[in-house]
């Protein structure tokens, strides 16, 4: 099919638009269908995906499935995969029928809650697909809509605080990532990716004002994307915003933002700040090593003090988002494959714990790690799950976190010894934090009076489990799933990049000092 | 050739007949007739702009070229005659309910308008200004429609004060220009400078005319008027104020920078890149303590043509064609909000506080939506089509060497994005408060609903606007 792109991007959004038109009223049919409609769409949109997996080649390193057609002001409608993308596609498609599944129990306006997220869904997978800078930054900056009006209506008690501050931080990080854009458009006179890859942008340094900028124009762009990827991943110090949304969006919502909306941070840096200023991604690598490593190591201290559980998985996500960060400026294979690797592992492992959390807070409606303890004794089943997590949260060999971390830390110490030192700390302090919260919350004697009759995982949340479970184990005991097919992708990115560098040791010896 | 002249003007002849017509049959009849006239005005700008949409080719000039007809004049009163008709159409039940339906109104209308769409086609300086003060005439009795009420008489007499201060200091303008060049005419401003450049003289006129104009479009500083006029106002007269004349006043000031200046661009360039500078961060930061919906979308609008003033610094025809859509986008927008605005009513009263909209999404669901859509397409978030109309404009300021303005622009987009969501967030997760009343005519509701599936479906192709923009800005510079 020539425009199966285009098919599994927008037809989540055809599934929201029917129910907006033909679903009427708020009784109990209106809601039990829109439910089913969600699912089914998502089903099917997941089933859609696995065809552009069947057809995808990853021995091709170009764009392959291209849809073309031209647009308004000169821009095109241009849609494309490659090793890199096509995983973040899949991945989507995959947890968004878990993330209906653990919605199930929405009460309120449920007919726009399952349109906010399949219109979300659309927008999320038109980001990985995107092969026009200007169609990239529609879907990227459109999701915040549908994210907004989730956090701020299905949200906890400070909704209104966190949706403002989520929306407003990233919007003002991605527009100056749209200034950057324009001039890139104005120098290459167009707004193709493949061929902006292709160009290359100036790095002569020239003097703005009195101060020296190292890489020129390359790094202004570097630094205007770096600021809307950064917020995304999000990486310290512009992190802030990310535990107050978790903490107030509902669970479905934690999930995409875990899974999905950081993954958009990382999938930035390898499809435009390499490939497209490569030049400036050198100058750049110490400074954004150093905001890696303090990110892995602070943020997994602040996990560690942390009193709520959402809290703290969120503080987990931005440690573990400092190992992709780390993984992709090391510039080689074996990072680059850890970063993408790492990161898709985590939409797996983060989706699962904010679902763990969601589980017991479906029931005891608190997330204060001290309302728990000796779960394990009521809810065997649960904690043997929220255990098997924990552990991979933690990077445990035989689960996909280890895989992850271990190749970051490879690529890393290739790059720069100190950096991997650090690094490596925080995973001990990982192992620290997630222990802790799990012996807190599953271990000990049931003292609690009010924990006494709670249920364990009913069928539905097991079935939630299973696949996310599945690709954990599966991942961490044979990677070649993931690495085979970003591999060539990876390759030719790599030797691209260094053909772009080369001869840059001579120019900048500071760069080439480690 | 008389005759041939006669042709030229032919649309708004038959406009100013109307409107006298409208005004006879209005003394003399001994039933009120305002319902009718204004059934009719609206019914003649349809029609007139469907006329000029349809017949309109090349350029003509009349009067020794003191009326030019080309299509960036066309672009433009096309969209100020359907945007006053869309105004006027949904003014109707506002004006019945506040008593406010006299024939006069529709009259005042259809004057000012035959004003702007002398003002978008002036080739001269006298017959600009007096296209700009048929405009503001009737805009000045307008704004004070409704003589009873204290705001409304207040907001006519500041408007008319400071108006008339600017079109003093735009005939001062216009005076050093003539006292320098020797010249009214915009084709022969153009050949004094460029046969011995911009004398500085006429360089402080052109300052000052800048300055009048300036207070036309609402642009900072010269903005205080907007605020005070647009609450005070019948909300019908804001809508219309938010509309058609932003839409003169802004072809108003491109014609004459780039017909009669169009040789000194790079004097006029900093002066506007300043006054798209200021609009942009008054517009943004003042609108967040406004609690008035109608104070809002005053400090709205002015952020706005911040915007737009910004395509036309880039000086180029890119930067005429960008700011022309942008126009468009942001008229059609506006008329949505309106719409909505107009029938805020609780008890039967008219409401202005936006705290009144708290969790309207459950009073109507539907209307919440396409306001929402409204706010966010102001907002300039993408996917919408207010996404696109800043990106033009932006895009053009950037090829133009301003690229400092550019990121001044997003960076007060990004504040002015806080007080449009502050509105979605009333409506969708606000505190529960008394709910506004749920009844709407069918003919809102449709203006409302149309302007948000315009600001959604309008990113596959904009509906055009943009080749008949290019066509426009081509005219203009060629």
């Amino acid at each position: 099919m020539d425009n199966l792109l285009s098919l599994v991007t927008f037809f989540p959004m055809l599934g929201a638009a029917v129910m907006l038109v033909f679903l009427r009223g708020e009784d109990e049919m209106a809601v039990r269908n829109a439910k089913w409609i969600a699912l089914g769409v998502t089903i099917a949109t997941f089933l859609a995906s696995l065809a552009i997996l069947a057809q995808f080649d990853a021995a091709n390193t170009d764009f392959q499935m291209v849809e073309e057609h031209s647009w308004i002001a000169g821009m095109t409608y241009k849609l494309g995969v490659d090793g890199i993308s096509v995983l973040f596609v899949m991945l989507t498609t995959l947890l968004m029928p878990i993330v209906i599944g653990a919605s199930w129990n929405v009460d309120k306006r449920v007919k726009e809650y399952m349109i906010a997220f399949l219109v979300l869904e659309s927008l999320m997978i038109g980001v990985f697909v995107a092969l026009d800078l200007m169609l990239f930054y529609v879907f990227f900056e459109a999701g915040l809509i549908p994210m907004f009006l989730i956090i701020g209506i299905w949200g906890g008690k400070d909704r209104v605080y966190a949706s403002f501050k989520f929306f407003l931080y990233t919007l003002f990080g991605s527009v100056l990532m749209l200034i950057a854009m324009i001039a890139m458009w104005y120098d290459a006179g167009t707004t193709d990716i493949p061929t902006l890859m292709d160009h290359t942008f100036s790095s002569d340094a020239f003097t703005l004002m009195g101060v020296t900028i190292v890489g020129g124009a390359q790094t202004l762009m570097f630094l205007a994307f770096f600021a809307s990827f950064a917020v995304k991943m999000p990486m310290w110090p512009v992190h802030t915003w990310l535990p107050d949304a978790h903490v107030q969006a509902p669970t479905a919502g934690s999930i995409i933002l875990a899974a999905i909306l950081l993954k958009m941070g990382g999938y930035g840096f390898l499809r435009f700040s390499l490939p497209m200023f490569p030049v400036a991604s050198v100058h750049m690598q110490d400074f954004v090593f150093a905001l890696s490593v303090i990110a892995i190591i602070y943020t997994s201290l602040v996990a560690l003090v942390q009193e709520d559980m959402k809290k703290l998985v969120a503080y987990s996500s931005i440690a573990h988002m400092g190992f992709v960060t780390m993984g992709i400026f090391t510039f080689n294979k074996q990072g680059l494959d850890g970063a993408i690797f790492q990161m898709i592992s985590h939409g797996f492992i983060s989706g699962a714990l904010f679902l763990g959390v969601g589980v017991i807070y479906d029931r005891m409606h608190t997330r204060e790690i001290s309302a728990y303890g000796g779960l394990a004794v009521r809810m065997p089943v649960y904690a043997l799950m929220f255990m098997f997590f924990t552990m991979a949260n933690v990077g445990l060999p035989g689960t996909s976190g280890f895989v992850g971390e271990f190749l970051t830390l490879t690529g890393a110490f290739q790059a720069n010894t100190w950096v991997a030192a650090g690094a490596t700390t925080g995973v001990i302090l990982s192992a620290a934090y997630a222990l802790w919260l799990y012996r807190r919350v599953a271990f000990g004697d049931l003292l609690k009076q009010s924990l006494q009759s709670i249920q364990d995982v009913s069928t539905r949340e097991r079935v939630l489990f299973v696949p996310l479970v599945l690709g954990t184990l599966v991942l961490g005991i044979y990677p070649g799933f993931v690495l085979d097919l970003i591999g060539p992708s990876v390759d030719a990115l790599v030797s691209n990049f260094n053909h772009a560098t080369a001869g840059m040791a001579d120019a900048a010896p500071a760069v080439a000092s480690h | 050739m008389i005759s041939n002249d006669v042709n030229v003007i032919l649309p708004e002849l038959v406009l100013v007949g109307f409107a006298m017509a409208i005004l006879m049959w209005g003394v003399f009849s001994k039933r009120e007739i305002g319902a009718q006239a204004l059934w009719l005005v609206s019914a003649l700008f349809i029609v007139v702009g469907a006329w000029i949409a349809l017949t309109g080719r090349g350029t003509d000039a009349a009067f020794g070229n003191m009326f030019i007809n080309d299509a960036f004049g066309r672009f433009a009163k096309i969209t100020m005659l359907w945007s006053g008709a869309a105004v006027l159409l949904i003014s109707q039940p506002y004006l019945e309910r506040a008593k406010l339906m006299k024939f006069e109104f529709p009259v005042l209308v259809a004057l000012a308008m035959v004003g702007m769409m002398m003002m978008v086609s002036a080739g001269n300086m006298m017959a600009l200004y007096m296209g700009l003060e048929l405009q503001s005439l009737a805009l000045y009795v307008i704004a004070a429609f409704n003589r009873d009420s204290l705001r409304s008489s207040e907001a006519g007499l500041k408007y008319f004060v400071l108006g008339a201060i600017s079109s003093g200091v735009l005939l001062y303008g216009m005076s050093l220009v003539y006292g320098y060049t020797g010249a009214l005419g915009f084709a022969s401003i153009t050949d004094v400078i460029e046969a011995e450049g911009l004398p500085i003289g006429a360089l402080i006129g052109l300052v000052f005319i800048v300055s009048g104009m300036a207070f036309k479009v609402s642009a900072a500083p010269f903005h205080m008027w907007t605020p005070d006029v647009y609450e005070g106002s019948p909300t019908p007269v804001t809508a219309l104020f938010a509309t058609a004349p932003k839409m003169a006043a802004a072809a108003m000031i491109t014609r004459i920078l780039f017909d009669a200046f169009g040789g000194a661009i790079a004097d006029w360039q900093q002066i506007l890149a300043l006054l798209a500078l200021l609009s942009m961060f008054v517009g943004a930061v003042a609108a967040i303590g406004q609690t008035n919906i109608k104070r809002l979308m005053a400090y709205s609008s002015i952020g706005h043509m911040g915007f737009a003033i910004m395509g036309l610094a880039a000086g180029s025809e890119a930067g005429v064609q960008n700011m022309l859509i942008y126009m468009v986008v942001y008229v059609t927008t506006n008329i949505g909000v309106f719409a909505f605005i107009l029938n805020m009513e609780k008890d039967g009263r008219a409401v202005t506080d936006i705290s009144a909209l708290s969790l309207y999404s459950r009073v109507a669901p539907g209307r919440a939506f396409a306001l929402m859509v409204l706010m966010f397409s102001l907002a300039g978030i993408p996917p919408l089509v207010g996404f696109f109309a800043k990106l033009y404009v932006l895009q053009a300021a950037f090829d133009a060497g301003l690229g400092w303005l550019a990121i001044a622009g997003v960076i007060a987009s990004v504040i002015s994005a806080f007080y449009y969501l502050r509105i979605i967030y009333l409506m969708y997760f606000g505190e529960p408060t008394e709910a506004l009343d749920g009844k709407i005519p069918m003919l809102h509701m449709g203006m409302l609903a149309a302007s948000a599936a315009a600001m959604v479906f309008g990113i596959v192709n904009m509906f055009g606007v943009e080749g008949y923009a290019l066509s426009a800005a081509r005219a203009l510079l060629g």
